[in-house]
């Protein structure tokens, strides 16, 4: 199969078959991880542009790693240190990133759509890292890597998602991609952060069910996606940190309400202590590290699948190479 | 362009008695076989070593390990070819550090292949030796590359192609010659 789409922007509109591909495609590069020596030439001289409208310590690092490996390399635009604090507008700095010439770019940014909106405008692809509270596809991509590693399928499990889900990119993109594998969701939190309107934002038919109390939402749970918990949004009257510790921190009592079997992913980074108890994010349950080994693979294989077909000028392959290719192509 | 099938270069019995006799030279040449280890290259070289490696369990009862290798990520031609270049896994599931490793690949041609899969290996570690067996040898080499076990020597000419055409992977066995034919 072919991926049909030039970027990669959101999980929503990809089929559960092109998902699997994209899963299958990461994991020669999981083996990678492992080699003694894990840097290939494969995408020698090709630049990956790397912009960060928002600040990002992990995101970044995974996808400028994921491009090194490949041999590609990078530059790299920080809101903080950029032109965007001087004021410039995102196409203006966009547009002056592509006339630099790379052949890919990675994006995070506060506002949803924007790399929607970039991606519009630009021949390159644009691979989204986090666009404000719409999408984190390659995040998405990465759970749902370390989930079937641990869990040997996607179908049918049953999900619990913990803390801020209606800020949380994360989350959407999980509920995307994993729904269409016949996944069930409980979204657990303050009601502030799992409105009803959540119920609906996965596929036609999708189980998506909201509880709040946390015994309750664990029940049964393969997988228990915790979510960071932004402690600036933690505050009096409307919820205190000692409450949210009381009433939705996932320790190990309440984990055991889960099957015997659940797992435990969180993004990252943790807050220890808030969303999580140590107890808990160290217990063999816990995949955190390998979702973070699992996302240099997931963005090898985006940048590799995005940017290793033909450049522009020799995107028609000429009838001088190709009887050749399709002749011996394993030679 | 019209492919045309000119002639049948080996048979399913042929082929057979081809690999058994590749497997007899591996094990004489490698002088002890402690260190010998077969990598298929995908995707016909897989099945190839496989049995390679069955026929040597026939010879004194030698067990020699088997891995795969996927060289897509090692091509040289990845902006020349298909928009997307679909991966395979490799698995080779022993370390490579010290060992005798010998390719094996269904045909030899510009021996860009091997290049490639030269690069994958050095990547796992630093093999002591590392060679070449391959079914049929068609010439036309881009590359300073030659096979040490060869299953047969064929002359052809650049417009030809050869099949070959396993039963793990093609539902028959046999090896042919096609030529494309301008319509």
């Amino acid at each position: 199969m072919t991926f049909r789409f030039r970027d990669l922007l959101a999980l929503e509109p990809l089929s559960a078959d092109e998902l699997t591909f994209l899963l299958d495609q990461s994991r020669p590069f999981q083996a990678i991880q492992r080699n003694p020596l894990k840097k290939l030439a494969t995408l020698r001289g090709k630049t990956v542009a790397l912009a960060f409208f928002e600040n990002s310590t992990r995101t970044r690092i995974s996808f400028g790693t994921a491009a090194s490996r490949l041999g590609a390399d990078t530059m790299n635009l920080q809101a903080e240190s950029s032109s965007v604090k001087k004021g410039e507008s995102l196409l203006d700095t966009v547009h002056t990133l592509d006339a630099m010439k790379p052949d890919c770019l990675v994006m995070r940014h506060a506002a949803s759509g924007a790399a929607d909106f970039v991606a519009r405008h630009l021949e390159i692809p644009v691979i989204n890292a986090g666009d404000g509270t719409h999408e984190h596809p390659s995040q998405g991509l990465l759970d749902a890597l370390t989930i079937r590693d641990r869990k040997g399928s996607l179908s049918n499990l049953n999900i619990t998602i913990l803390g801020d889900i209606s800020h949380s990119r994360v989350a959407r993109s999980n509920i995307h991609l994993l729904a269409k594998f016949g996944c069930r969701f409980t979204l657990c939190g303050p009601a502030m952060w799992v409105p009803r309107e959540l119920e609906s934002i996965g596929p036609p038919g999708a189980s998506i069910r909201r509880v709040f109390r946390i015994e309750e939402a664990l029940e049964d749970a393969d997988v228990v996606l915790v979510l960071r918990v932004q402690t600036e949004r933690l505050h009096e009257p409307a919820l205190s940190a000692a409450d949210y510790i009381l009433l939705y921190q996932l320790n190990s009592e309440r984990l055991r309400h889960a099957k015997s079997d659940a797992i435990v992913l969180h993004p990252g980074p943790m807050n220890r202590g808030v969303e999580i108890t140590p107890e808990v994010a160290d217990s063999p349950q816990s995949c955190v590290l390998e979702q973070v080994t699992n996302g240099i693979a997931v963005r090898m294989s985006l940048l590799f699948l995005l940017t290793s077909g033909p450049t522009e000028e020799t995107s028609a392959p000429s009838a001088e190479a190709q009887p050749k290719e399709s002749a011996n192509a394993t030679d | 362009m019209r492919i045309v099938e000119k002639a049948q270069l080996m048979s399913a019995p042929e082929i057979d008695r081809t690999l058994r006799r590749l497997a007899h030279q591996i094990v004489e040449k490698s002088g002890g076989t402690k260190h010998l280890a077969l990598i298929g290259i995908r995707r016909r070289g897989v099945p190839l070593a496989q049995r390679i490696a069955q026929a040597m369990r026939g010879i004194d009862g030698v067990d020699v390990p088997v891995g795969t290798l996927d060289i897509t990520l090692y091509r040289d031609d990845l902006s020349k070819v298909a928009p997307q270049a679909v991966l395979q896994s490799s698995d080779i599931p022993f370390g490579v550090d010290g060992m005798d490793l010998v390719l094996v690949d269904d045909v030899l041609y510009t021996g860009r292949t091997i290049r490639a899969a030269m690069n994958g290996l050095f990547d796992l570690g630093r093999p002591q030796r590392v060679s070449l067996c391959v079914l049929i040898d068609r010439g036309h080499r881009e590359m300073p590359i030659e096979a040490q076990f060869v299953g047969r020597t064929v002359q052809t000419s650049d417009t030809e192609i050869i099949e070959v055409r396993l039963r793990e992977i093609d539902n028959e066995e046999r090896v042919v010659l096609v030529d494309r034919q301008e319509q």
